[in-house]
């Protein structure tokens, strides 16, 4: 867990009056909608189709159960019972009535939960591995890092006016399951040859109308140099970034216009100005951070405990623990991913007394820890592994036991016409469908890994464009029309999907879908090779043959 | 549906309303001929050509209190004169989210 220090605090609670203050005045007239947008918006309130929507940043991933508590007493007592968990490690409240936000954020500001850097063109949330801290073979825990530079850019002048918004994500290990090639720069935490730490950092990856994959700009900066080399970046961004036209401004289309080489020189000469001055981290910056940081006292314990060999004769229980139990950095522990992902309902939704209770069972169970990852899944860092025969039950009975986590019904969709101004067609139905289709356990673990990703419109929240499968809702005349790519993924190997052919109308999507999967079992050479690697090896026109063979 | 928020020009292919959301709670309304808001279609005001809309849209701007973000929506309007959306999208503004919400599950 963290601990924020005094300066956060206050600031948070300032931030709090200041908006009680500026709800009032745009509820009397004094503050016309032109002039409280870019007010409420700094808090995280946007408007959606039906109601406002509060957007809260649960940095880096990690809650303690005190925090999760309050999110879900937002959930009942500002909003409809329920929550949904983003792609960027916030969490977003649907039906938030503007009169109350005030009172919901002073809650969650006395659990230290606030709305900064979830909107507008400033730096966001800073996301990292929701394993971060406890996966076996990290260089060190990445969180470190995200928090050095939630500080840092926290209202800092140079991050606050940017062009567009801006996103960072860290990873500390081989495996990326932060997406840091998709975001505007990502960062991975390695070791040189004289065993120092730094990053390798990636710049101008972004989805949306332009998707873009990240490209190593830097293969080492030294830990102590990361935020100088960062600003260096910011200042070019800020510098040449087109501030005139909202489609061109995010720093991919620049790094993509002046190519990478030209990018990182002029960074690299930025760099050399300021890289000696101010920004240089001092060690003790750095271990003030890392001793924030507390761990559990975690027990000596075997690897093999007789609860869980037990527990192996219940075929229900091994399912689960197969896709949703991952090995942990000390032994005898676990790390377990919840799937926000049950069969027939939005994905990422969690209710308040789902939310309430998994914040017993963290505590009872994971040293009152949680983690929220970018799949829309929650994750208990810390369990021991002769309590996952329990936690398995006491999940199950909260419906939050799905054995599908990396399943072809652990969906990412963003909320799309049911809830966004901005969507051009449903997404959630269409996962709602998918994971009806696919519901029958056998049958989606003989497919294996696969995800299927779902935007509502070309902005691409629900990263379609690196889905190995993704669907895009798009309108034609006045109708939903779904285009669907395959091949594309966020991991370590990012790449973007390659279209299989015309859009499909709403209800046709899942009919192609089962044809896209019923060619890849029939094509792929062995059970292990998964979909995507079946892709790659065969690209698209067998699948796109399939499919539009018969339509 | 494309998003008619940033609508540029107004022109309208039949019969259209004001639609937008309420300040203080974000609900959808409609502007109404009394001059107010409302929740309730059937008591929106129909507009039929560009000039009404333009003239409706405006007075709806100005009450920049009560509701925000207002747009011209399409509408069907029965032989009863009973009113509906005229697209899916003010359909779902309407009628709310087309999938059960995850508390009433
Ligand atoms: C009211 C709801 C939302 C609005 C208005 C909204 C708006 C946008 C816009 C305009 C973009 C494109 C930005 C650009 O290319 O410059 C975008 C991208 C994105 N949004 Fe959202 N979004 C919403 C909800 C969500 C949700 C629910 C998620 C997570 C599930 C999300 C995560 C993202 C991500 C990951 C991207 C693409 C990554 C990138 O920045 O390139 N957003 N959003
Ligand atoms: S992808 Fe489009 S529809 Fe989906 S949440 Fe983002 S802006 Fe809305």
């Amino acid at each position: 867990m963290y601990a924020y220090d005094e300066i956060d605090r206050t600031l948070v609670n300032e931030r709090v009056s200041e908006f009680r203050d500026q709800v009032k005045r745009r509820l009397s007239g004094e503050l016309t909608e032109d002039e409280f947008k870019i007010l409420r918006l700094q808090n995280g309130v946007y408007l959606q189709l039906h109601a406002y929507m509060f957007r809260v940043a649960i940095p880096y991933g990690t809650l303690a159960t005190d925090q999760l508590r309050a999110l879900a007493h937002v959930a009942r007592k500002y909003d409809r019972g329920y929550g949904h968990f983003t792609t960027r490690q916030n969490i977003q409240f649907n039906w938030i009535k503007l009169a109350e936000l005030p009172d919901a954020l002073e809650d969650l500001a006395k659990v230290g939960i606030h709305a900064m850097q979830t909107s507008g063109n400033n730096m966001r949330n800073v996301t990292s591995d929701q394993w971060a801290g406890v996966a076996p073979g990290e260089i060190e825990d990445p969180r470190i890092w995200s928090e050095l530079i939630r500080q840092h850019t926290t209202l800092h002048p140079e991050f606050s006016f940017l062009p567009r918004k801006f996103k960072i994500a860290i990873t500390a290990s081989d495996h990326d399951r932060a997406a840091i090639k998709i975001h505007d720069i990502g960062l991975k935490l390695i070791k040189n040859e004289k065993g120092e730490t730094g990053f390798e950092v990636l710049v101008g990856g972004g989805l949306g109308r332009t998707p873009f994959i990240g490209k190593t700009i830097k293969h080492f900066v030294h830990g102590r140099d990361i935020l100088s080399y960062i600003e260096a970046i910011l200042r070019v961004y800020n510098q040449y970034g087109r501030r005139d036209n909202i489609y061109k401004a995010r720093i991919k289309i620049l790094v993509h216009e002046l190519g990478i080489e030209k990018f990182s020189r002029e960074v690299e000469e930025e760099w050399q100005h300021i890289r000696n001055a101010s920004l240089q981290i001092d060690d003790e910056v750095i271990e003030d951070i890392r001793s924030r940081f507390t761990y559990p006292a975690y027990e000596k314990l075997p690897h093999m405990p007789d609860e869980l060999r037990q527990a192996a004769a219940d075929a229900d229980f091994e399912a689960w623990r197969k896709n949703s139990v991952a090995p942990h950095k000390v032994q005898g522990y676990s790390i377990v991913t919840i799937s926000l992902k049950p069969i027939g309902k939005p994905p990422g939704d969690a209710t308040a007394e789902q939310m309430d209770a998994l914040a017993d069972l963290a505590d009872k169970y994971s040293f009152g820890e949680i983690r929220v990852g970018h799949e829309q899944n929650l994750a208990l860092p810390h369990v021991a592994k002769r309590d996952l025969p329990a936690l398995w039950k006491a999940l199950d009975k909260l419906g939050l036991a799905t054995p599908n986590v990396n399943l072809i019904t652990d969906i990412i969709a963003c909320p799309g016409l049911d809830y966004c101004s901005l969507a051009n067609a449903r997404s959630i139905p269409i996962a709602q469908e998918l994971t009806r289709r696919f519901a029958n356990h056998e049958l989606a673990n003989l497919i294996g890994r696969l995800h299927i990703n779902i935007s509502g419109c070309i902005n691409a929240c629900g990263h379609h464009h690196v889905g190995h499968i993704g669907i895009l809702g798009v309108e034609k005349n006045g109708e939903e029309v779904y285009q669907i790519t395959i091949g594309g993924r966020a991991d370590e190997g990012a790449a973007l999907g390659n279209l299989i052919g015309p859009g499909v109308k709403f209800d046709e999507v899942a009919d192609v879908i089962e044809d896209v999967v019923e060619a890849y079992l029939a094509l792929r050479e062995r059970p292990e090779e998964l979909f995507i690697d079946t892709v790659k090896r065969l690209g698209v026109e067998p699948f796109k043959e399939r499919v539009y063979a018969t339509r | 549906m494309t998003s008619p928020l940033e609508q540029k020009k107004i022109k309208i292919a039949g019969p259209s309303v004001v639609t937008a959301n309420r300040t203080w709670d974000g609900i959808v309304v409609y502007r109404t001929a009394a001059k107010s808001w409302s929740a309730d279609l059937s008591e929106a005001a129909i507009v039929r050509n560009s000039d009404e809309a333009k003239a409706l849209l405006a007075e709806s701007v100005a009450d920049d209190v009560g509701a925000i973000g207002p747009y011209i929506a399409p509408v069907q309007v029965g032989a009863d004169g009973k009113i509906e959306p005229g697209n899916l999208r003010e359909q779902i503004r309407r009628t709310g989210v087309t999938i059960g919400q995850s508390a009433q599950a």
